[in-house]
C-alpha cells in the first residue's frame, strides 16, 4: 500500500481530535440574468434561478463527507451583489429581495447566503444607495441573509460617505434586532479591497467578474495547526514554520479535493480554495490558541503581531503549494466572538480594539465580531470603519468591520450569538470622538500604492 | 509460457497518478485486539463483493490498528449499505471501523 499506516492515522486523528473540517463549500450563482423591470419579477426570477441551481448543493455536499469522511460543517450560497440586480426595478426598499434569498436558501437548506450587498468604494448609484438603506429591515426579516458593502480599494480610495452612512447603518440594524443581542450586525460587514470569490459569510459574494455556477471551498484546521506547534517545545522559528507549512499543505489539500469533487458533481466551475484559518468557538480551534502556543503568555500581549504575521505567511506559503486556485480572503481569521481563546484574552485584559486593529494589519480580515457598547456614536462606529479600510487600502489587502453595537449592554457584559457565531464580552470603545472628521464629506482619493501602472 | 518483462515504469505511472478512479477506499480498523477481527472485516467485504488489495496491521501494546486497501468496482451494495454492516461488526467487537476513499489520503500526504 502506498499510503502507510501512519499517515492514514494522522488524517483520521486529525478529523476526531484536532477539528480538521471544510468549514464551507459555497456555491456561487450568477444573478445577472435575474434583473427584471419590477421588482415582483426580479423577485420570481431570483428564487427560481436559487432554488434550480443549488438543488443538489446539500446532497452533493453530504455524499462529498460520507466518501472521504471529512466533515463539511456549511453549505451555503453566495449571489452576485443585490444592488446591481435591483437597479433596473427603481424600487427604493430592497428588502423583498433579502427575504426571496432567505426563502431560497430556505428551499434548498443552507444556512447562509450571502450577497445582500453594494460595491460603492467610488460612489452610489441609486440602487446603491437603495440597497444599504434596507439593509436594518432586510436583516431584521430574515434568518439567512447576510449583507456586505464594500466602501473602499488600494486603486480608487476610500469613499468617505459611505463610511459615515455604515456607521449609521450599523446602529439602526443593531436597534433592529435588538431583541436577538443585536444579531443583525453579525451578518453584516464592511469591507475595503472585498474578494468576490470569498466562501466564508458574512462576507461571501458572488463578484460580476465570476462564471454562471462557481464552488468556492473553505478549509479549516486551527485545531491542526495547534497540534503540530505545541508538540514542539521551544524548537526555533525555522522548524516552528515548517511545521506550520506542513500543516497548512495538508489541510488545504483536503480543501482542493473537496472542491474538485464537488464542482464535478454540480456541474460548476472550480474556483478557490481559501486558505485561511477559521476558528470555531469550539475548544481547541482557536488561533488565539495558537499564538499563545508560539510563546505569547496572552494574545494581545506584545509578540501578538509578529506571531500572527508568522502564523498568516506559513499558512499561505503551505497552502499555495497544495492548490492551483487560491483566492478568498486566504489568512488566519480573528474574530472575538467566533474564537473561545480570544474571548478570554478580551475577558482577561489583554486583547483590546486597539491591539485587535494592528493585527489585522497582518493577516484577514479585520475588528471581526467585535460586541461595543450599545451606546457607541455612529460617528465613532465610523471612525473605527476608516481606520480599519484605511490599513487595507493602504497595504493592499482586504480589511473589514464587522460590529456589533449591542442595544442596552455596557463594557464588560456578556452577549451570545449562539452556534458557530459564539459569544463574547462587550469590548470597550475609546471614549474620545471623531465626528468632525468623519462628517467631512467626499472621498479619500486613492494611496500612491493604487497608482500602479 | 514466458514471462513479460518486467517494466518499471508501471509502477511509477500508478504512484504518480493523484486522483485514483474513485473505486479504491482505505478501511480502517481501530481497538483493542481480539481474536477475529480480520476475519469478521473480511467476510463482511467479501458478502459485499469488495476485494481487499492490501492490509497493513500495527500493534500499539493491546490497540489494533488495521488499514485494508479495498477496490469497490465489484462491490454489490451502496456504499452506505456497505458501511452501516462494518459499523454492526464495530458495535458488536467494541471496534471503530471508517470507509474512506483513497483519494483523501493521497491528496494529503502526497505532491
Amino acid at each position: 500500500m502506498d499510503i502507510s499506516s501512519r499517515e492514514v492515522l494522522e488524517t483520521i486523528r486529525m478529523v476526531e481530535t484536532e477539528n480538521l473540517d471544510i468549514r464551507t463549500i459555497t456555491l456561487g450563482i450568477s444573478l445577472r440574468e435575474c434583473a427584471g423591470p419590477s421588482l415582483e419579477q426580479t423577485c420570481t426570477r431570483i428564487y427560481d434561478k436559487i432554488t434550480r441551481a443549488a438543488c443538489r448543493l446539500i446532497e452533493v455536499a453530504d455524499s462529498i463527507e460520507r466518501d472521504y469522511g471529512i466533515p463539511i460543517i456549511n453549505k451555503r450560497i453566495s449571489v452576485t451583489p443585490i444592488s446591481l440586480v435591483a437597479e433596473p426595478s427603481e424600487a427604493r426598499d430592497l428588502t423583498p429581495l433579502a427575504q426571496v434569498m432567505d426563502r431560497a436558501a430556505e428551499a434548498v437548506g443552507v444556512n447562509f447566503i450571502g450577497g445582500f450587498s453594494a460595491m460603492v468604494q467610488k460612489g452610489f448609484t441609486p440602487a446603491d444607495r437603495a440597497l444599504i438603506n434596507s439593509i436594518p429591515d432586510a436583516l431584521a426579516s430574515t434568518e439567512r441573509v447576510c449583507s456586505s458593502v464594500n466602501v473602499a480599494t488600494t486603486r480608487e480610495g476610500i469613499n468617505m460617505d459611505a463610511v459615515r452612512l455604515m456607521g449609521v447603518i450599523i446602529k439602526k440594524t443593531a436597534e433592529a434586532t435588538a431583541a436577538q443581542n443585536a444579531i443583525g450586525c453579525a451578518k453584516l460587514v464592511v469591507f475595503a479591497n472585498i474578494p468576490e470569490d470569498n466562501p466564508f459569510m458574512a462576507g461571501a459574494l458572488h463578484g460580476i467578474g465570476q462564471g454562471d455556477l462557481t464552488v468556492n471551498v473553505g478549509v479549516s484546521g486551527p485545531g491542526v495547526v495547534l497540534r503540530a506547534i505545541s508538540g514542539l517545545g521551544n524548537a526555533g522559528f525555522a522548524e516552528m514554520i515548517e511545521a506550520i507549512k506542513r500543516t497548512a499543505f495538508k489541510i488545504t489539500r483536503v480543501g482542493e479535493l473537496v472542491a474538485r469533487a464537488a464542482a464535478e458533481r454540480l456541474g460548476a466551475d472550480m474556483g478557490i480554495v481559501d486558505l485561511s484559518l477559521a476558528p470555531t468557538p469550539a475548544v481547541g480551534d482557536s488561533v488565539a490558541d495558537i499564538i499563545e502556543a508560539m510563546g505569547v503568555d496572552r494574545c494581545g500581549a506584545p509578540g501578538t503581531t509578529a506571531a500572527l504575521a508568522i502564523l498568516n505567511d506559513a499558512v499561505k506559503k503551505g497552502g499555495c503549494m497544495a492548490t492551483t486556485y487560491v483566492g478568498g480572503l486566504s489568512g488566519a481569521f480573528i474574530p472575538v466572538s467566533e474564537d473561545a481563546g480570544m474571548v478570554e484574552a478580551v475577558e482577561s485584559g489583554a486583547l483590546t480594539i486597539e491591539k485587535l486593529e494592528a493585527m489585522t494589519s497582518v493577516c484577514s480580515v479585520g475588528i471581526d465580531m467585535v460586541a461595543v457598547p450599545g451606546d457607541t456614536p455612529e460617528t465613532t462606529i465610523a471612525g473605527i470603519i476608516a481606520d480599519e479600510i484605511a490599513i487595507g487600502v493602504v497595504n493592499n489587502k482586504t480589511t473589514a468591520v464587522r460590529l456589533i453595537p449591542v442595544p442596552g449592554k455596557s463594557a464588560g457584559d456578556l452577549v451570545e450569538f449562539g452556534g458557530l457565531l459564539g459569544g463574547a464580552p462587550i469590548m470597550p470603545v475609546s471614549a474620545f470622538g471623531c465626528s468632525r472628521f468623519v462628517t467631512r464629506v467626499g472621498r479619500i482619493p486613492a494611496p500612491l500604492q493604487g497608482v500602479r501602472n | 509460457m514466458t514471462c513479460s518483462k518486467f517494466d518499471i515504469s508501471m509502477i511509477a505511472d500508478d504512484s504518480s497518478r493523484l486522483q485514483s478512479k474513485g473505486d479504491r477506499a482505505i478501511v480502517t480498523v481501530l481497538g483493542i485486539d481480539q481474536i477475529g477481527i480480520v476475519a469478521k472485516v473480511a467476510s463482511v467485504l467479501a458478502d459485499c463483493g469488495v476485494n481487499i488489495l492490501d492490509i497493513s496491521q500495527t500493534l500499539f501494546d493491546e490497540f489494533f490498528a488495521m488499514n485494508m486497501l479495498v477496490s469497490l468496482s465489484k462491490c454489490k451494495v451502496e456504499v452506505s449499505l456497505l458501511k452501516s454492516k462494518l459499523d454492526e461488526v464495530a458495535e458488536e467487537m467494541g471496534l471503530r471501523i471508517l470507509l474512506q476513499r483513497e483519494d483523501v489520503f493521497r491528496f494529503m500526504h502526497r505532491v
